[in-house]
C-alpha cells in the first residue's frame, strides 16, 4: 500500500527486472538473484501483470496467453496446441472464453484475466500484481479476486499493489506500506486497524496545522463566482461545488475518486454529460479551456511535464504563452512588455534560476510549478483551480506555494485546491469537499476537521459507503 | 567565441560557407560574378536565382514541421498550380498581356491555398495522421494536373509569364526577390505576430497548449494552408522557368528535398522549435551541393546518391540513441568514474 | 461468470457477432474484396466484355511486380513502419540486372545481385531505424534517394534485355482454356504465397504483427523485436530487387526512371487491402486485393478510354475513403478499451 508516489510502481519495476538495482539483495528461495529484463524475472518464475495491461489488443486471446513460449511443430507455430494451451490455462483460472476472439474486442477487466492467465500459464511461483482494479469495476473485481484466491490456493506467492483499502482488506494477507520511497512497516492484515493504515500511508506530519496568513471563511450569503450543480462527466457523478471569491476550496479523496476528473469538468477541459455549471450566477457551458480561460477560470493540470510546462520553450515564452493565446495570434505581446511581464512575476514568485532565456524544461519541479502558477496569474483570473500543485516538488517549494495560494484567496481569487495530502488540504482550504468514488460526500468547514475526522470521510471509513 | 560556436545555426553555416571555400578552390569561376547588360550573372547567382522553388516549399514545409506535421503533397501542388496558371494563359485571348498573367498567378497561388485548405481540413478536423492526410493529396495531385493540361505539356509564350523566374530587377534575378519576400513575409508573421510562438508551444507539447488557451487546431490549419500557399507560388514558379506545365516532371522530390533542408536547418522533425533562417541556409547548401556534383561531371539525376549520404550523416549524427552510446563508451574509457550520461536532449548542438 | 456477462452481453443474431468478433481485423480487408467485386461486377455490367479469362489473367500478370512489391509493404506496415525506397530499389535493381546482363553475367548471378543489393538496402533502413531510433519515413527516404541515384550511375538510359532466361520469365504462357499465367505471375503468387504463410504461421511473423499491436508488450513478452524489425525492412528490400527482376522481364529493359511514385501506388493497395497504417492489423492476401482493385480501376480507365490520370484520382480517393473508414473503426476500438 502507499498513496501516490510512495514508491509502489517502483518496487515493482526492480522485482521484475524492469528497472535495475541501485543497491540491495533480492533473492529468490534463498539465492541471490538479479534481474537484467522481465524476460530473465519470468524465466526465474516471477510474472507480473501491470495496471496497464501489457497485451496485444490486435492479435487474438490464445496468442496474447502463449507468445514468446508458443508451441511449435517443425519449427512453425503450433495453433491447435496453442489454442489448446491457452484454453486450460484460462479453465485453470475458472474463466470461460473465445481463445480464438481477439483481445481487443474484450473488456478491460476480461484483458486483465487474459493477462494473468497468460502470467501464470508457466510455472509461476510469484505473481505481481501492480494496481490491477483501478478500472475495474464491483463485479469485475469480485471474479477477478476470486481467480487470484485461486491461485493462492494452488500455492503461489501473491503481491497485490493498490491503494484500495476495501481491496487490500478484501484479499490480503499480510500489508507492507511504502511512504516516499521508504518501508514503513509490515502489518498482519487482521491485526491492523484501517485507520492505522490510513495514517501509516499519509505519516503524521508535524507542520502547524493551519496558515496563519489572514484566514476567512466566506459569509453563507456571499454569492459564489462559480457553481456547479448535479455536474456529470467521466468520473464524476452529480457532484455540487461552490467557488467563492477569496476562499481555498480543498478537495479530498484518494486516487480515483475523482479529484482531477471534477477539477477537468469545471474548467471545460473534460466534456459536462450532465448538469449545470453557472458563472457569476449566469448559465454557461465551456466548449474547452479557451472558453473556461476567458471567464477567468484557469486550470494547472496535476501532470505538469506532459500537460503543463512546455519544455524547450524559454520561461518567459511559458509565462507568457496563455496570455499570448487570449490575447490571439495577432495581438503579440511587444517584446518589452512580455520580458518586463515575466521578469514582474520571476520575481514576485521567485523563481529560480531568474534567467527568462533558459527552457523552462530544465527548471526544477518546484520551480515549474511556479512558472505554471505564473502562466495563470498572468491572466488575472477569477477562479484558479489547481490540481496537485505541490506533488514532487520539495518541501520548502512546497510551503512556498501553498502560501501563494493563501495569498490569492486573500486578495478575492476563488480557489479549488487539489491534494493528496489531507494535512496540506485543511491547511490551506477554507471549506473542504471530500470525494468518494465520484461522488461529493460532503463538504465542510476546514476548522471542523482534523486529519483524522478527514481520514475517515475519504476512506469511507465510516463504514456507510464501500 | 563560444557563441557563435553554440548557435544553433553554427553548423549549418558552416557547412554552407565549406561548401562554397571548397568549390571556390577548385574552379575560381565559381565565385566570380560578372555584369553584362546590368545584369549579375555566375554561378552563385544561380543557385540563388534556381534555389527560388525548394525555398517557397521548404518554408512552409518548416511551418507544417513545427506543429508535429508533414506536408507530402507540396510535389503535387506545384504540379496543379503550373498547369492551373498555364492552361490559363494558353486559353486567354492575350497570353502575352500582363493583366493575364496577373490573373494566371493568383489563379495558381489560390489552387495552394484550397488544397493546404484540404489537407488542413483532413489533419485537423478529421485527425488523420499528417504523413497519410497529405498522401492522399500526393497521388491524385498529378492526376489532376494531368486533367488540367488534358495530359499534354502545356507550352505557351507569354513573356511576362518568362518573367517571374528568368526576368532581372535592378540587376539581380526576379526570382531572388520573390524568394527573399517569402522568406521575410514568413519570418514577420512567425515573429512579429505570436503565431510563431504559438506554432512551437503547439509542436513541442499539443496538450499543454490546449489547456493554456491556445487554439491548436487553428494554428495547424494555418501551418497548411501557408504550405499549399507557398507550394503554389513554387509551381508558378518552376512552370515560368521551363515555360511549360508538365504534371510528371513539376516539383518531382521536392517534398523530400525540403524535408532535408528543414532538417539541415535545425528544425527537429519531431515538431517544435523551428528556424526560418535554419531552413534558409537549409535550402542553399542543398542547392550548392547540387552545383557541386554538376561541376563534378555527376549527372544530376545521379546526385540523390549523394544526398542520401547527407540525409544519413546527418540522422545518424542526431541520433539519440548515437550520443548515448557514444556517452556510455566515453564513460567506460574513463574508468566508469563519469557521471551518468547526460540524457541527450533535443537542442543538442552536433555538426550537421 | 458476471465478468463475461459485463464484458460480451448476449446479442442477438449471436452467431453472425461471434464470427465479427473472431475476425473483427478482416473487416477492412473483407470491405476490399466487397469493392473488388463491385467493381469487377459493375465493369462487366458496363462493358459486357470484361469478365473475360484474358482479361482476368492480365489483370494479374500486369500487376506481378506491384503484387511482389505489396507483399513486403505489407510486412513493414504492419510493424507501423514504411518504405518508401521500393519504388526506387526496384528501378536500381532493374537497370543494374539490365547492364550486367548486357555485359554477359550469368543470369543466375545477375538474380542473385538483384535480389542482395535489395536487401542491402533494405538492411541500411532497418538499421537506421532499429539502432539509431531515425523515423521509418526518414530512413526509408534516404533509401529512396540513395537507390534512384545508383540507378542513374548504372545507366542513364534505358538498357534492352536480350537474355533468353530473363525474358522467358514473361514470354512463356502457360495456358488453361483462355486463362493463362507466366513464369512472373508464378513468382508473384509464390511470393505471396511465402508472405502468408510465413505471417501465420511463424514465430517472425507473429512478431511483425506484436511490433505493430504494441512494441513495449511485444518486448515483455520475450520477441525478438530488434531482429524482427531489421529483417522486416530486408524482406521489403528483397521484394523490391524480386520486383525489379519482373519489372525487367516484362518490359524487356531495364529503365532508372522506372517505379516513380510507385511506392505511392503501393502504399495505397496495401491500405486500400485492409492493412492498418497504424501496424498491426492486415493480411498479405488483402494486399493482393488491393493491387487488383488498383488494377481494375486502370483496366476499366482504359477501357473507358478515359485519361490515366483518373486512376491516380481514383485511387486517391479510394485511399481516402478507406483511411477515414480505418479511423472510424480505430477512434471505436479505442473507445472500447
Amino acid at each position: 500500500m502507499g498513496e501516490n508516489g510512495a514508491g509502489k510502481s517502483t518496487l515493482v519495476k526492480a522485482i521484475t527486472g524492469a528497472l535495475p538495482l541501485a543497491a540491495g539483495v533480492m533473492t529468490l528461495d534463498g539465492t541471490p538473484r538479479t534481474f537484467r529484463s522481465p524476460v530473465q524475472a519470468q524465466r526465474a518464475g516471477i510474472s507480473s501483470v501491470y495496471q496497464e495491461i501489457d497485451l496485444l489488443p490486435n492479435l487474438s486471446v490464445a496468442e496474447n496467453i502463449c507468445l514468446g513460449r508458443e508451441p511449435r511443430r517443425y519449427g512453425l507455430v503450433d495453433w491447435k496446441g496453442m489454442r489448446e494451451r491457452a484454453r486450460s490455462a484460462l479453465d485453470s483460472l475458472g474463466v470461460d472464453l473465445d481463445v480464438t476472439s481477439q483481445l481487443g474486442i474484450h473488456s478491460l477487466a476480461v484483458q486483465q484475466l487474459v493477462a494473468i492467465a497468460r502470467a501464470v500459464s508457466t510455472d509461476v511461483r510469484v505473481l505481481v500484481l501492480d494496481e490491477p482494479t483501478s478500472s475495474l469495476d464491483a463485479d469485475e473485481c469480485a471474479e477477478l479476486f476470486r481467480v487470484v484466491r485461486r491461485l493462492r490456493d494452488r500455492g503461489a506467492a501473491i503481491l497485490f499493489v493498490s491503494h484500495f483499502l476495501d481491496q487490500v482488506y478484501e484479499l490480503c494477507d499480510r500489508v507492507t506500506v511504502l511512504r516516499d520511497g521508504r518501508l514503513v512497516g509490515e502489518y498482519l492484515t487482521r491485526e491492523l486497524l484501517r485507520i492505522d493504515l490510513v495514517a501509516a500511508m499519509l505519516g503524521d506530519r508535524h507542520i502547524p496545522r493551519r496558515l496563519a496568513t489572514g484566514l476567512r471563511v466566506a459569509g453563507p450569503n456571499e454569492p459564489p463566482y462559480l457553481s456547479a450543480r448535479g455536474l456529470t462527466a467521466t468520473g464524476i457523478r452529480g457532484a455540487d461545488v461552490d467557488l467563492l471569491p477569496g476562499e481555498v476550496l480543498g478537495v479530498a479523496g484518494l486516487l480515483g475518486s475523482g479529484r482531477s476528473e471534477l477539477a477537468r469538468a469545471v474548467t471545460g477541459v473534460d466534456r459536462i454529460q450532465d448538469g449545470v455549471l453557472r458563472v457569476e450566477g449566469s448559465e454557461s457551458s465551456f466548449s474547452g479551456p479557451r472558453e473556461a480561460i476567458r471567464l477567468g477560470v484557469v486550470y494547472s493540470s496535476e501532470n505538469r511535464r506532459t500537460e503543463g510546462i512546455i519544455s524547450e520553450l524559454s520561461v518567459a515564452d511559458n509565462i507568457t504563452l496563455a496570455l499570448q493565446a487570449e490575447r490571439g495570434v495577432l495581438r503579440r505581446l511587444p517584446e518589452t512588455r512580455r520580458r518586463e511581464l515575466a521578469a514582474s512575476w520571476v520575481e514576485a514568485l521567485d523563481i529560480r534560476p531568474a534567467d527568462l532565456d533558459r527552457p523552462a524544461g530544465t527548471l526544477s519541479g518546484g520551480n515549474q510549478q511556479k512558472v505554471l502558477l505564473a502562466r495563470m496569474l498572468a491572466l488575472a483570473p477569477r477562479v484558479l483551480v489547481l490540481d496537485e500543485p505541490t506533488r514532487g516538488i520539495v518541501v520548502g517549494a512546497t510551503l512556498e506555494v501553498q502560501n501563494l495560494v493563501r495569498e490569492l484567496a486573500d486578495n478575492g481569487v476563488a480557489v479549488m485546491f487539489i491534494s493528496v495530502e489531507l494535512d496540506e488540504v485543511l491547511r490551506v482550504g477554507n471549506r473542504v469537499v471530500v470525494l468518494h468514488s465520484g461522488r461529493v460526500v460532503e463538504t465542510l468547514p476546514a476548522e471542523d476537521l482534523t486529519v483524522d475526522s478527514l481520514t475517515a470521510l475519504v476512506t469511507g471509513a465510516d463504514g456507510d459507503d464501500g | 567565441m563560444a557563441r557563435v560556436l553554440g548557435h544553433r545555426l553554427f553548423w549549418p553555416v558552416a557547412a554552407l560557407l565549406a561548401l562554397v571555400v571548397l568549390n571556390a578552390a577548385v574552379r575560381p569561376g565559381f565565385v566570380r560574378i560578372t555584369v553584362r547588360d546590368g545584369h549579375l550573372y555566375g554561378a552563385l547567382v544561380d543557385i540563388l536565382r534556381q534555389s527560388a522553388p525548394l525555398m517557397m516549399v521548404a518554408l512552409g514545409m518548416t511551418l507544417v514541421i513545427a506543429t508535429r506535421g508533414i506536408d507530402l503533397s507540396v510535389g503535387a501542388v506545384m504540379a496543379v498550380s503550373g498547369a492551373v496558371a498555364l492552361t490559363f494563359i494558353d486559353r486567354s485571348a492575350d497570353p502575352g498581356a500582363l493583366g493575364t498573367v496577373l490573373v494566371a498567378i493568383a489563379a495558381g497561388v489560390a489552387v495552394g491555398v484550397v488544397l493546404g485548405t484540404w489537407n488542413g481540413f483532413l489533419v485537423t478536423v478529421f485527425g488523420v495522421q499528417p504523413i497519410v492526410a497529405t498522401l492522399v493529396l500526393m497521388l491524385a495531385g498529378r492526376g489532376v494536373a494531368l486533367l488540367i493540361t488534358g495530359g499534354f505539356i502545356t507550352t505557351v509564350v507569354s513573356p511576362p509569364y518568362k518573367f517571374v523566374a528568368s526576368g532581372f530587377l535592378l540587376g539581380l534575378p526576379f526570382a531572388l526577390f520573390l524568394s527573399a519576400a517569402a522568406i521575410a513575409v514568413v519570418a514577420i508573421v512567425q515573429r512579429r505576430t505570436a503565431l510563431g510562438l504559438l506554432t512551437e508551444a503547439v509542436g513541442i507539447n499539443p496538450e499543454a497548449s490546449r489547456l493554456a488557451g491556445v487554439r491548436s487546431q487553428g494554428i495547424v490549419f494555418t501551418a497548411y494552408v501557408a504550405s499549399g500557399a507557398l507550394a503554389g507560388l513554387a509551381g508558378i514558379l518552376y512552370s515560368s522557368n521551363i515555360m511549360a506545365a508538365d504534371a510528371n516532371a513539376a516539383g518531382e522530390f521536392i517534398e523530400l528535398y525540403a524535408i532535408l533542408a528543414v532538417v539541415l536547418g535545425r528544425t527537429s522533425l519531431l515538431g517544435g522549435k523551428f528556424s526560418i533562417a535554419g531552413t534558409a541556409v537549409g535550402v542553399l547548401i542543398i542547392q550548392t551541393l547540387q552545383s557541386t556534383v554538376l561541376f563534378l561531371g555527376v549527372s544530376s539525376a545521379q546526385s540523390p546518391v549523394f544526398f542520401a549520404f547527407v540525409v544519413v550523416v546527418v540522422v545518424v549524427v542526431q541520433s539519440p540513441q548515437l550520443h548515448r552510446r557514444l556517452s556510455r563508451l566515453s564513460g567506460r574509457r574513463r574508468g566508469r568514474t563519469a557521471p551518468p550520461a547526460q540524457p541527450a536532449t533535443r537542442d543538442l548542438e552536433v555538426s550537421a | 461468470m458476471t465478468i463475461l456477462e459485463t464484458a460480451a452481453p448476449a446479442r442477438p443474431g449471436g452467431g453472425l457477432n461471434r464470427l465479427l468478433d473472431r475476425h473483427a481485423s478482416a473487416l477492412p480487408t473483407a470491405a476490399a474484396v466487397v469493392i473488388l467485386a463491385v467493381l469487377l461486377g459493375g465493369a462487366q455490367l458496363y462493358f459486357g466484355n470484361f469478365l473475360t479469362p484474358r482479361n482476368l489473367s492480365a489483370l494479374l500478370l500486369d500487376h506481378a511486380y506491384l503484387v511482389i512489391l505489396a507483399v513486403g509493404m505489407t510486412l513493414v506496415i504492419l510493424t507501423g513502419g514504411i518504405d518508401l525506397s521500393v519504388g526506387s530499389v526496384l528501378a536500381f535493381t532493374g537497370i543494374l540486372g539490365a547492364r550486367m546482363l548486357a555485359a554477359g553475367s550469368s543470369p543466375v548471378v545477375v538474380v542473385l545481385v538483384m535480389v542482395l543489393s535489395g536487401a542491402a538496402i533494405g538492411l541500411m533502413i532497418g538499421v537506421l531505424v532499429q539502432y539509431f531510433d531515425v523515423q521509418p519515413f526518414i530512413a526509408s527516404l534516404a533509401g529512396l534517394f540513395l537507390a534512384r541515384g545508383l540507378a542513374y550511375v548504372v545507366s542513364l538510359q534505358s538498357i534492352k534485355v536480350k537474355e533468353p532466361s530473363i525474358l522467358w520469365l514473361q514470354s512463356t504462357r502457360i495456358q488453361v482454356g483462355d486463362w493463362y499465367v507466366t513464369p512472373t505471375g508464378i513468382l508473384a503468387l509464390v511470393v505471396l504465397a511465402i508472405g502468408a504463410f510465413t505471417l501465420a504461421w511463424t514465430r517472425f511473423g507473429r512478431t511483425v504483427y506484436a511490433i505493430g499491436g504494441d512494441e513495449q508488450s511485444a518486448r515483455l513478452m520475450g520477441l525478438d523485436v530488434a531482429r524482427t524489425r531489421v529483417l522486416v525492412y530486408v524482406v521489403s528490400g528483397v521484394c523490391s530487387g524480386l520486383g525489379g527482376l519482373v519489372l525487367t522481364a516484362y518490359s524487356g529493359a531495364g529503365y532508372p526512371r522506372n517505379g516513380i511514385g510507385t511506392e505511392l501506388d503501393v502504399i495505397a493497395a496495401v491500405v486500400i487491402g485492409g492493412t492498418l497504417l497504424s501496424g498491426g492489423v492486415g493480411y498479405v492476401l488483402g494486399s493482393l486485393v488491393g493491387v487488383l482493385v488498383y488494377g481494375t480501376i486502370k483496366t476499366i480507365i482504359s477501357f473507358k478510354g478515359a485519361e490515366q490520370a483518373w486512376t491516380e484520382i481514383t485511387i486517391g480517393l479510394l485511399l481516402l475513403v478507406f483511411i477515414v473508414v480505418q479511423q472510424v473503426i480505430v477512434v471505436r476500438s479505442a473507445r472500447r478499451r
